[in-house]
């Protein structure tokens, strides 16, 4: 078995990227262990979340506040903005020109904010009917879990213009691509979480 | 909300600790004032000393350049243990201050109960937290990288930055003495007692951000070690043939990435419940207190095995070194490593067998925490048989790790008695508790450190220490010890229940007297400690060990001279065997000049370990004391510097392999100078770091 073979994916650029290549090894490697770390800070949330499911307090349930039409539309847009992103991950393995990997991104980061727009609007929402955090331990858990989501969203928006910045400052160097490459992987990642979220939260929680 | 009304939050002169005293000077106030204001001069008086004497010497620039922003994992390693060594000495004085209360707690005592409730507070916070967590984070730092014969650990930076958090933590700790109260809910700190309405003060808010620093600290750490021994080991450096250190601290790095998380989740749920009015664990409105008990412990119990696991990784060094023997048992002592870090997380149920689960639940949990003893067994029985016909040699760290196997089997049987819950729920909440967890943390976790930093300190900075000092502050260690809580066990079973400041029962008094006079002995021991650790900077001429070997060590980190240079090894060691330096003094090829040299690249010194510690530590101290405008520019700053690095290019820098020939060059022809000496000559001053070649486990 050749040496490229055997390289999990994820973990490289393939060999035409030589050098870089060598040094995605690590990079990820470690990147994939905090992603470890990460998913179990969601696990833990997840546990309260259902744990403290029924603690409504007398005060307003899932019924009385989700909004099933506004979360799916969140949650085509995040899966949109995965697609993206996996264009821009092949516009930079590939080495196409910088403007169309610059082009996905953007498109990206611009599926990413209207995603915590609607996000946004639902929390909003949900104030106006009376579920605050500090209604229940039921709104208290929700308010841990999505908003975490979202700030996770947030921080890898934050983290997407300062890598385009790179690229315009110093080009597609060693720093730069491994920078793409673990966004990508944090963004597929929040992804799956945000999956989870739709599936355990939203959908189990109007049935 | 206005952000700058009042400028300083709620921070205001009755934060002080000697307010109470002065406005309301009874008898009580005013000795639990001296004592607190006492403490708060400690800490002044040190910090200006340290400002002093910096200035004074000219020393900060070298401060800056050659530690604080050093990305070295050595110089990292070591200002870890300092801090661990600075953090022991308070919380050791604490100890020995509430042991005093007790021996004097007969109806009453000379502590407030809520003074006494913060000294158990802040002890068990700094021992785990302060004190264990960077003695062990530092001793892997320092040699784990050259074990695996690696250059640095695979993120130079983020070790850094995991230093800068954890001292921000250990500052919070220390700046709560001077202002303001801290926690007084226990290590632990169980909500509702810690919730807004029952403890609204500073105290929890100051547990909670210390621990969050610290915990993210060493999430990054664990990361960083796990990534470490994964990719950056030298080549024939396979999985059976690394030292058992090494696979101790990659098991304590994957416990540490597992198990940091619950904690950041139950704290930032607490932090939410006190800040902003939240409800996960608060006894009205769907709170549930049990979501707390059920994520502390699951990070708590897995925690207990990353403290005691390096440790095991220390005495397994230690005891073949001073055998003079192979480890005995190596792949049964790597399963067992393995087998301890997986059922770390299958017992946390075991701290709260009494509130209110079924029976059948404890069953599975008392059952799966009895199972850590046979594993623990395994290994107890590898050390002994290490030392069967080898050449034991009772150097000061090899005291330790005897004093350690007696004792910590002790513990070990009362673990074993606790983890039935029937038991469990009769010594419940007693000293008896106090004395097993102590039994397991003082011998397992502190004598294996500091039979690490005797073991060590020579490779670090060039010298030995005074060993006959060492052996008597290990003595002190050993039967204050003994002294201390031994007695507590009998306590428990009569029925004393811990954290509590004075009792009734006058049958209680002798045997806390017992105990005062250990921990007075263990004072003696730490004072001990600090007198060698001057006779030897003193004698420090007539031990040096540059030849790097004092030991005739058997693995990687003894390779290369002492200290060793910045990049470790001039050319990355060929791995063939187990023990890989023992084998490759045999074969004649430990001491060699290569042919040629290369470049050596090594990371550039960065500014970010010391700007994110001044930067948390301002914004867990604005949290603590709602300062928002500051809270909310430390935010911003975070955010910035972060970006900030991510600009960085320039991060590389080379070391000329003329500069590495000349270095290594140098060390060589020391070893050529140097009279190889007998083990019985280990501990003079002709022992210069050249061992001769014995054959192993030879009775003379």
């Amino acid at each position: 078995m050749s040496e490229q073979a055997i390289k999990h994916p994820g973990l490289n650029l393939g060999p035409a990227h030589g050098k870089d290549d060598e040094a995605a090894g690590t990079v990820m490697f470690g990147f994939w262990v905090f992603l470890m770390s990460d998913a179990i800070l969601f696990a833990m949330v997840f546990a309260t979340y259902v744990t403290s499911l029924h603690a409504t307090a007398g005060g307003p349930g899932p019924r009385d506040l989700y909004d099933i039409k506004s979360v799916f539309i969140e949650t085509m847009l995040l899966l949109a903005s995965s697609f993206t992103f996996g264009m821009a991950s092949l516009a930079l393995k590939y080495k196409h020109r910088k403007a169309r990997l610059i082009g996905w991104m953007v498109v990206t980061l611009v599926l990413g904010v209207a995603f915590l727009g609607f996000e946004l609007h639902d929390f909003s929402s949900m104030f106006v009917k009376g579920g605050v955090p500090s209604r229940s331990g039921f709104l208290s858990a929700f308010f841990d879990l999505v908003p975490l989501h979202g700030l996770h969203v947030t921080a890898g928006g934050i983290w997407l213009i300062c890598l385009v910045g790179q690229i315009v400052r110093y080009g597609l160097d060693t720093k730069t691509k491994l920078g793409i490459m673990r966004l990508a992987l944090f963004w597929h990642f929040l992804d799956i979480v945000w999956i989870a979220i739709f599936s355990v939260v939203y959908l189990a929680g109007l049935t | 909300m206005n952000i700058v009304d009042p400028p300083l939050g709620r921070l205001q002169w009755s934060s002080l600790p000697f307010w109470d005293m002065l406005q309301h000077p009874t008898k009580g106030n005013i000795i639990n004032g001296l004592i607190a204001t006492g403490a708060a001069s400690l800490v002044v008086i040190g910090a200006i000393a340290l400002v002093v004497l910096l200035t004074k010497y000219k020393l900060w620039r070298p401060l800056w350049s050659n530690w604080l922003t050093s990305p070295d994992h050595k110089k990292i390693g070591i200002m870890y243990v300092v801090i661990a060594l600075v953090m022991l000495a308070r919380a050791l004085i604490e100890a020995v201050l509430m042991r005093g209360q007790q021996a004097f707690g007969l109806g009453g005592g000379f502590l407030s109960p809520e003074h006494f409730a913060q000294l158990f507070s802040t002890h068990g916070t700094i021992m785990i937290f302060f004190m264990a967590m960077p003695f062990l984070t530092g001793v892997i730092n320092y040699v784990m990288p050259m074990q695996i014969g690696a250059r640095d650990v695979s993120f130079p930076v983020l070790n850094s930055i995991s230093l800068g958090l954890t001292a921000a933590g250990a500052a919070l700790v220390m700046v709560s003495l001077v202002i303001g109260k801290f926690s007084t809910g226990g290590w632990f700190g169980y909500p509702p007692y810690t919730e807004a309405n029952f403890s609204p003060g500073v105290g929890p808010d100051y547990w909670i951000w210390a621990l969050s620093l610290a915990g993210l600290g060493s999430t990054l750490t664990g990361i960083n070690f796990a990534v470490t021994i994964y990719k950056e080991r030298a080549p024939g450096m396979q999985w059976m043939r690394m030292p058992l250190f090494t696979w101790t601290a990659l098991c304590t790095a994957i416990i540490m990435i597992f198990a940091m998380p619950p904690l950041t989740v139950a704290t930032a749920q607490l932090a939410l419940d006190r800040y902003l009015g939240f409800h996960y664990f608060t006894n009205a409105l769907g709170g549930n207190m049990m979501n707390f008990a059920n994520l502390f412990w699951l990070f708590g119990h897995p925690e207990v095995y990353i403290l005691i696991l390096p440790a095991f990784g220390v005495y397994s060094e230690t005891i073949s070194t001073f055998s003079g023997k192979a480890l005995f048992g190596y792949r049964s002592l790597v399963m067992a490593t393995m087998a301890i870090a997986l059922l770390s997380f299958t017992v946390w149920l075991h701290h709260f067998f009494t509130m209110g689960q079924n029976a059948n639940i404890n069953a599975v949990f008392g059952i799966a925490s009895m199972l850590i003893g046979i594993p623990t067994g395994v290994k107890i029985y590898d050390w002994m048989w290490t030392m069967f016909r080898g050449r034991v040699r009772f150097t000061v760290p090899m005291v330790y790790a005897l004093g350690f196997i007696v004792l910590f089997v002790l513990g070990g049987m009362s673990g074993i008695l606790l983890a039935n819950p029937t038991i469990d729920y009769q010594v419940h909440n007693t000293v008896f508790l106090v004395a097993h967890f102590h039994n397991v943390a003082v011998p397992g976790v502190l004598f294996g450190m500091l039979s690490a930093y005797h073991f060590w300190f020579p490779k670090a900075f060039g010298f030995r220490l005074n060993e006959r000092w060492g052996m008597i502050s290990a003595l002190c260690w050993i039967f204050g010890f003994v002294g201390a809580f031994f007695p507590l066990y009998a306590l428990g079973i009569m029925g004393l229940p811990r954290r509590t400041v004075a009792y009734t029962e006058a049958r209680y008094v002798p045997l806390e007297w017992m105990a005062f006079l250990g921990a007075l002995l263990i004072l003696v021991a730490l004072l001990a400690l600090l007198w060698q650790l001057w006779l030897s900077i003193r004698d420090r001429a007539d031990n040096r060990v540059f030849v790097g070997d004092p030991w005739a060590g058997r693995s990687l980190e003894w390779a290369n001279s002492a200290p060793p240079p910045e990049y470790n090894f001039a050319v990355i060691p060929q791995i063939e065997s187990r023990d890989a330096f023992t084998a490759a003094k045999e074969q004649g090829r430990a001491y060699l000049r290569p042919d040629t040299y290369v470049d050596i690249e090594l990371p550039k010194n960065s500014a970010m370990g010391p700007a994110i510690a001044a930067i948390s530590f301002a914004l867990a101290f604005g949290l603590v004391w709602h300062i928002w405008w500051l809270v909310i520019l430390c935010f911003l700053a975070a955010i910035a510097s972060m970006i900030i690095r991510g600009f960085a290019r320039d991060t590389r820098r080379i070391v000329s392999a003329q500069q590495v020939r000349q270095e290594h060059h140098r060390w060589i022809d020391a070893v050529d100078q140097a009279t190889a000496i007998s083990r019985a000559d280990e501990c003079t001053s002709v022992n210069v770091g050249l061992a001769r070649q014995e054959a192993d486990g030879v009775v003379p």
